[in-house]
């Protein structure tokens, strides 16, 4: 028996995306080890409701603390109810999204519990009955396969990268008590971007921008495109755009932003440096759109495009909502 | 405000990353290394805490082989008071690291630890929260903007879709995101003075890790790239093989 253990993250009382994606990846898995998964759910009033959706991914046994308190992360209290349902299931593994709660309690969690973490990974695999991790290493310029020396082994996966497939099951709901810590660090509040879009790292289509576009005030022609696209998608932006104070910094997609793994990337004016394909070499499909035939953004492009963007998006919008018109 | 800060000395972020022979390192042949970016944004929010409050010092500390003086002494030149070489061979374990330099921590007085959010060689993303969790002290990752009054500090922290507001008493632990501040470049006067500033050496001997690198590779191999057509013209069949092809549409 080796369970699977699976943090599926909340906020505000309900699952965050990468909840289904965790419970999903820990279900892929369990099942090669005959294990269950156990889903552990910790969050304020709503949290309990929301967590039954996780049998949908795979999850046998649905842990919940709920507690107003918990309504925002609280990263003393989810380590300490980590560390104890950590000892009483004795998973294999424990995995978390490498979101920036996944990763911020996965490492507190190793520490507290002296457990080596495996970050990001993009792929498990089960070899000898122990889990084996790839992770993209040196922005995405190397990948390292990594085994475990322990058990559990604590891992973060990559959002976007690991399907939320569905494998339903009849999963029992356990409350848990909330856990008595003194925080030493208290999350107060939480302020949302202007726009209550998805975040680059968790869009499955990406819209991005590059100094190509010449002005803050162009990215209209951006907005209309992923607009087309549908609820899906979110715009991104290349650093020197976020330099020039065009785009908010959460957009900036590369090795000092964001790595993302969309399905679809739309590189629109951007040249391609190394250190922005190190954020989204790993895209499904990029699609390139620049003036320049030479530039290193088409030496990763699935397809692409030489022509001015200013022609180019206002077409490529208007040809898409067409064929999404056409499908109904 | 007396702040040490955690900086790492890692290949630069424009360097050509080969797998050396045998898969278990990169080549480092012609690689230039440089201080891990966000460890700069680290050093520069100390290095302001401490000319705003007018007191305290600014302690720069790493894990590294001997080459990593060099990096200690960019973050002297910076204005960091005094630096300090664990010298050891590196950890892919990021608790390793973690426990080498709480160590080097507990022997100091400070009132904030700060760290880059991620190591740009490893992409770990560990070390700061491992530090905070193995000494007890309040800790924020991936900060992009950081207030310190009296004793208490408001940080707000980058997270999907929005920012989070953190507030914790010091002493404290913080990882710098970029876009907390504009580092600044080490003048002249600052390059010499470097040179006579005290930087303490020492050996350490990392915990074995609990994690073990089988192999490096190359990425994957993307899709042969490929060229749809020029201008406005490539719409269409740009369009339909989206659809029709990758079945993204
Ligand atoms: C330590 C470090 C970290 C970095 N981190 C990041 C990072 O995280 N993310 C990142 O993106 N960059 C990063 N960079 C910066 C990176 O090196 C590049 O400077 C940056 O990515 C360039 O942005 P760009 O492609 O928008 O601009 P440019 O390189 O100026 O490219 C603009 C492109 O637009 C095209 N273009 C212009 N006009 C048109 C038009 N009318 N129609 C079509 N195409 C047009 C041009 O041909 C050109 O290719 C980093 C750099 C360093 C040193
Ligand atoms: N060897 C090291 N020496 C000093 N600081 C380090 C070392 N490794 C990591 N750090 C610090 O921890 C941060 C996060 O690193 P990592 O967890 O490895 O991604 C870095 O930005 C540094 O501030």
């Amino acid at each position: 028996m080796a369970d699977i253990l699976a943090y599926a993250e909340t906020r505000a009382g309900a699952l965050r995306p990468v909840a289904g994606e965790v419970v999903a990846a820990a279900r892929a898995v369990a099942d090669q080890m005959n294990g269950q998964v156990v889903a552990l759910v910790v969050g304020g009033p709503g949290s309990a409701e929301a967590a039954s959706d996780l049998s949908r991914f795979g999850a046998d046994r649905i842990l919940v603390c709920e507690a107003e308190s918990l309504n925002l992360y609280q990263p003393d209290a989810s380590v300490e109810l980590l560390a104890s349902v950590t000892a009483s299931v004795s998973p294999a593994a424990v995995l978390f999204a490498a979101s920036a709660q996944g990763k911020d309690l996965a490492a507190r969690v190793a520490a507290r519990l002296d457990l080596a973490l495996g970050s990001e990974a993009t792929e498990i695999e089960v070899e000898g009955g122990s889990p084996v991790i790839s992770r993209p290493m040196y922005g995405g310029k190397a990948y390292g396969r990594f085994r475990f020396l322990q058990s559990p082994a604590l891992i973060s996966i990559r959002p976007n990268v690991f399907p939320a497939t569905a494998d339903p099951r009849e999963a029992v709901v356990e409350s848990l008590a909330a856990p008595q810590v003194t925080p030493t660090t208290r999350v107060v509040s939480i302020e949302a971007a202007e726009r209550t879009t998805l975040d680059v790292r968790e869009a499955p289509v990406v819209v991005a921008g590059g100094r190509g576009l010449q002005d803050a005030s162009n990215w209209q022609l951006l907005e209309d495109l992923g607009e087309a696209l549908g609820d899906d998608a979110t715009l991104g932006a290349s650093r020197a755009v976020v330099d020039a104070g065009w785009r908010p910094h959460s957009e900036q997609v590369g090795q000092t932003g964001k790595v993302v793994s969309p399905n679809l990337y739309f590189a629109v004016g951007i040249s391609g440096a190394i250190q922005h394909l190190a954020g989204m070499r790993t895209a499904g499909v990029i699609v390139a759109v620049n003036k320049d035939a030479e530039a290193p953004i088409f030496g990763v492009a699935n397809y692409g495009v030489v022509g001015d963007l200013f022609e180019v998006l206002p077409r490529l919008t208007e040809e898409i909502r067409a064929v999404r018109r056409s499908d109904g | 405000m007396r702040s040490i800060v955690c900086i790492k000395r890692v290949p630069d972020s424009e360097a050509r990353v080969r797998v050396a022979a045998g898969g278990m390192a990169i080549d480092a042949s012609g690689v230039k290394f440089a201080m891990n970016p966000y460890d700069e944004f680290a050093l520069e929010e100390a290095l302001r805490l401490k000319e705003q409050s007018g007191e305290g010092s600014v302690t720069a500390v790493t894990v590294g082989p001997d080459e990593a003086r060099e990096t200690l002494r960019s973050a002297l030149a910076m204005g960091a008071d005094e630096g300090v070489l664990l010298r050891s061979v590196g950890s892919f374990d990021g608790l390793a690291v973690a426990r080498a330099l709480a160590d080097e921590i507990a022997t100091r007085d400070y009132d904030l630890v700060l760290f880059g959010k991620q190591a740009i060689d490893d992409d770990n993303m560990q070390v700061p929260a491992m530090v905070a969790q193995l000494m007890g002290l309040p800790c924020a990752t991936v900060v992009v903007d950081l207030k310190v009054e009296g004793r208490g500090a408001t940080a707000t922290r980058e997270i999907e879709g929005g920012h989070e507001i953190v507030e914790f008493d010091l002493p404290g632990v913080v990882s710098a995101q970029k876009g907390l501040n504009e580092p600044r470049y080490p003048s002249l006067k600052g390059i010499m003075a470097a040179k006579r500033k005290p930087l303490e050496e020492k050996d350490v001997t990392l915990a074995d890790p609990k994690i073990e690198l089988l192999g490096l590779t190359p990425p994957p191999a993307r899709a042969e790239p490929e060229i749809v057509g020029e201008g406005v013209e490539a719409v269409p069949e740009l369009v339909r093989r989206l659809r029709e092809e990758a079945k993204v549409l």
